[in-house]
């Protein structure tokens, strides 16, 4: 693969790196050591947002220093905190309609449509749409398009209307899985059984039984067809 | 070197071979071991049974038995602190329940110490969330289906751990587990459903129903953010500190639990925190790269609450033994080591060799999974990458044949973009997997209500041991994290009831640190470790300083 060197500017400084590193090893290898900026390092928890432009392209990109690979003429910076306003409820006192929005996240209804969000959004996720369809009260369409969010906060780095997305796309998910959601009727009956005390005795038979007849038990279990 | 679809030339030759069997395999399922063949691949192949892999530890309350190097060496260290340098009149910060670490173990305690009227404080690494929970991708078991029951569920778990488990612990894990379901769909976690409300569950290596509910490919994630913002919204009675690690616990003059000494990642200061119970939630040992594997974990898993309960005198279970995840990503090179889920094997994937043959069942437990992995690139049968890593393939595209078409990237988000992300696109061509270091399988003693020796002291999650015996089977940890993290959080409540503050001291770390002395322990090794050491040799040898030790000796 691209092992050569390559030219990143970490913060406006220079340092040669191999290029197939990511951003997040290439910093290290400069001689970062990282405190804040790296979290899970396998691109699910939204630690290392990093924002980054090429020379002579007056471009600004963002995207996860995990996940991404260095590459020549890079100029970076790491945003590892979002001052991003999140509202304070009780999910169990809420509705799912638009007027908790209203009242929670007002600026949410200020959207100008520019889809800088989405353009931002190194998951890929069409953030503008779920702002659109919480507007339109669609709490479906904005739990299904937002699922994949690291709440990463860049996309609220670039909204003019300065909306905190994925907070609003967090409640949006909770109210649609809480409240709109069909409950597994199969879980319930399940735990009514386990609240008679059923199963008890059964699985008090496998703890007072040998280990020999555990394994005997154990190899002749049957499986359920894939 | 040219790429085409991700892949050099010299792989495609082999890639070629993988779809030439595809169809074939399609038809066949390939034999599951038996328990004896298993054995006998896991002496010969996997990690564990590696000459050498452990060794006696000659220091607290485990003194004589074995455990991996890497922990030997953080067991057999000194304390970052010097305790006679701390003056623990000088109380930083107070409260009723002490919890340590924001992973699924330390938000669930922290619920249910609130909502049972407990002012919590509860503490962290980086920032909530960041943790192993928040990566987990598979799913979460439970017993609820009607051709299922917390019986079967009982069997297949102490089959998955070799026979070795704490049955009491087990008992908790499967009978606590349909309530965790119901508790989650509660918070409003969007598990995947049918239109009418039922889970969509699917196999596991080593069950036996169909008992994995999950949430795409992002299951911890959905659980974790929704956990976050249940913790974030009880802001009355849950303070988060967040970059403060733990680095010590407290006992008082009693020998109960009264707190621990942060670390303020930014500031560098050590902290006093007293409290009246402590809950260690600090996950596993992932980042500790036990016989230089790459691993899934995230960066703060470092074993840093297995040291302190050491310490503090708490003894380890099965700390010989560690999860080897099968299908670790081999290529490319930037996500070596990364995840790839159990689910897509769940789900139809194959393990397929260099010449497009299968040589395993593709869901077996794990470690016996893992042995077979390395079995078949020690025998010479793998694939070798441009940088010199081997592997083998992971046939993706085949899941595709059985359930049609887009079903990768509509049930794999995650996945299906880390690797689109590098051109290759897995629901077209096989992927390239090799065993990664993945779960710590024991830790530390606990009952079933998760007390511990120490009065005061609870422990929940990937920290303790006992619940999954000597190997943990995909979607028991989730779950494990769950059912004793709310445990640890109602324990410690109860327990705090008549409790006050008592007198801090760090008596414990004093008498360590004399049988440390004894054994002539070099001084420069230092735990807990905090976060692992990624500098390059040419930098620190520039550094010229200790600092990242912080130590005050
Ligand atoms: C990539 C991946 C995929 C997985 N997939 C699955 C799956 O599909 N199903 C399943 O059941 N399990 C899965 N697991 C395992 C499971 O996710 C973990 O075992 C579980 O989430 C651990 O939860 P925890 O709360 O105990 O620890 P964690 O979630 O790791 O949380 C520990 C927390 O403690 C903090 N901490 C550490 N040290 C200190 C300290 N000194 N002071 C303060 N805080 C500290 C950490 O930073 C972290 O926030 C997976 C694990 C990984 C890594
Ligand atoms: S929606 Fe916003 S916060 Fe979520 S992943 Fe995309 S950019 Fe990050
Ligand atoms: S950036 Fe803000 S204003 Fe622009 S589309 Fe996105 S949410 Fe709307």
């Amino acid at each position: 693969m691209d092992d050569a060197m390559v030219r990143i500017y970490i913060m406006g400084k220079e340092y040669k790196v191999p290029g197939n590193l990511t951003i997040l090893t290439a910093m290290e290898y400069a001689g970062y050591k990282i405190k804040r900026g790296a979290g899970c390092r396998e691109g699910f928890c939204g630690a290392c947002a990093t924002v980054y432009r090429f020379k002579d392209d007056y471009k600004l990109k963002a995207d996860l220093a995990c996940q991404t690979k260095v590459e020549d003429g890079m100029f970076l910076a790491q945003l590892p905190f979002v001052p991003a306003q999140m509202a304070i409820y009780d999910i169990n006192k809420l509705k799912p309609v638009v007027g908790v929005f209203q009242e929670l996240y007002p600026e949410n209804f200020k959207c100008v449509s520019c889809n800088a969000c989405t353009k931002a959004c190194p998951q890929d996720i069409k953030v503008m749409d779920y702002i659109q369809a919480i507007v339109r009260e669609d709490l479906a369409r904005a739990a299904d398009l937002s699922f994949d969010c690291i709440m990463c906060g860049l996309c609220a780095m670039r909204c003019p209307a300065e909306i905190a997305q994925y907070n609003v796309a967090i409640l949006a998910r909770r109210l649609y899985g809480k409240y709109l959601v069909p409950r597994a009727e199969h879980t319930k009956k399940r735990i009514e059984e386990l609240d008679k005390g059923m199963w008890e005795n059964e699985v008090r038979e496998l703890m007072s039984i040998s280990k020999e007849e555990l394994k005997e038990k154990y190899t002749s279990r049957d499986r359920e067809e894939d | 070197m040219a790429l085409v679809g991700g892949y050099t030339e010299k792989m495609w030759e082999s890639i070629r071979k993988v779809e030439e069997t595809r169809k074939d395999r399609c038809e066949k399922q390939y034999p599951a071991i038996s328990l004896e063949k298993g054995e006998e691949l896991l002496n010969k192949y996997h990690p564990d049974y590696k000459e050498g892999n452990t060794r006696e530890i000659h220091v607290g309350p485990s003194k004589g038995s074995k455990v991996v190097q890497e922990l030997a060496d953080l067991l057999e260290a000194y304390p970052r602190i010097n305790p006679d340098l701390i003056d623990l009149s000088k109380v930083d910060m107070e409260t009723d329940v002490l919890i340590i670490g924001g992973g699924g173990a330390g938000a669930s305690a922290a619920l249910l110490a609130s909502m049972n009227g407990a002012h919590v404080t509860l503490v962290t690494k980086l920032r909530i969330g960041d943790a192993n929970t928040i990566m987990a991708q598979g799913g979460i078991q439970a017993a609820d289906k009607d051709n299922d029951n917390p019986a079967i569920h009982y069997l297949d778990i102490i089959g998955g751990g070799h026979f070795d488990n704490n049955p009491e612990l087990v008992k908790a894990l499967v009978m606590d587990a349909p309530g965790i379901i119901a508790w989650l769909e509660e918070l409003g976690v969007m598990f995947d459903k049918e239109e009418d409300g039922t889970m969509i569950t699917i196999h596991g290596g080593g069950t036996s129903r169909k008992r994995m509910h999950s949430a795409r490919d992002y299951t911890g994630g959905e659980i974790m953010k929704t956990l976050r913002d249940e913790v974030k919204n009880n802001s009355e009675s849950i303070e988060i500190v967040e970059f403060s690690p733990a680095v010590e616990l407290m006992l008082d003059e009693e020998g109960r639990a009264a707190g621990a000494i942060l670390f303020n990642l930014e500031t560098e200061e050590y902290l006093v925190m007293r409290s009246k119970a402590v809950i260690i939630a600090t996950g596993g040992f992932g980042r500790l790269h036990i016989q230089n594997f790459p691993t899934t974990n995230h960066y703060g898993a470092t074993a840093d609450g297995l040291v302190m309960g050491y310490r503090a005198g708490l003894k380890l279970l099965f700390m010989d033994t560690v999860q080897y995840h099968p299908t670790g990503a081999a290529y490319p090179e930037q996500i070596i080591g990364q995840l790839v889920t159990e689910k897509v094997r769940g789900t139809g994937a194959e393990p397929v060799n260099a010449h497009g043959e299968q040589f395993v069942y593709p869901l077996e437990p794990r470690d016996i999974e893992a042995a077979a992995l390395i079995r078949e690139v020690e025998s010479g049968n793998g694939i070798e990458t441009p940088t010199g890593m081997k592997g083998v393939w992971l046939d993706t595209p085949i899941v595709e044949l059985k359930h049609g078409k887009g079903f990768l990237e509509k049930n794999f988000p995650a996945m299906y973009r880390q690797n689109m992300r590098f051109d290759i696109n897995m629901a077209e061509t096989p992927i390239l997997v090799y065993p990664t270091l993945h779960y710590q399988n024991g830790g530390l003693e606990i009952a079933s209500d998760c007390r511990t020796a120490i009065p005061g002291l609870f422990i929940a999650g990937e920290v303790s041991g006992g619940v999954h015996g000597r190997n943990r089977l995909m979607g028991n940890s989730l779950l494990d994290v769950l059912v004793f993290g709310r445990r640890a959080g109602t324990t410690a409540t109860e327990y705090i009831q008549g409790v006050s503050l008592g007198k801090p001291t760090l008596n414990h770390v004093k008498s360590y640190i004399k049988e440390l002395e004894k054994l002539n322990i070099p001084r420069d090794r230092v735990a807990p470790m905090i976060l692992p050491d990624y500098t390059r040799k040419e930098t620190k040898e520039k550094q010229l300083t200790t600092n990242y030790l912080g130590t005050l000796w």
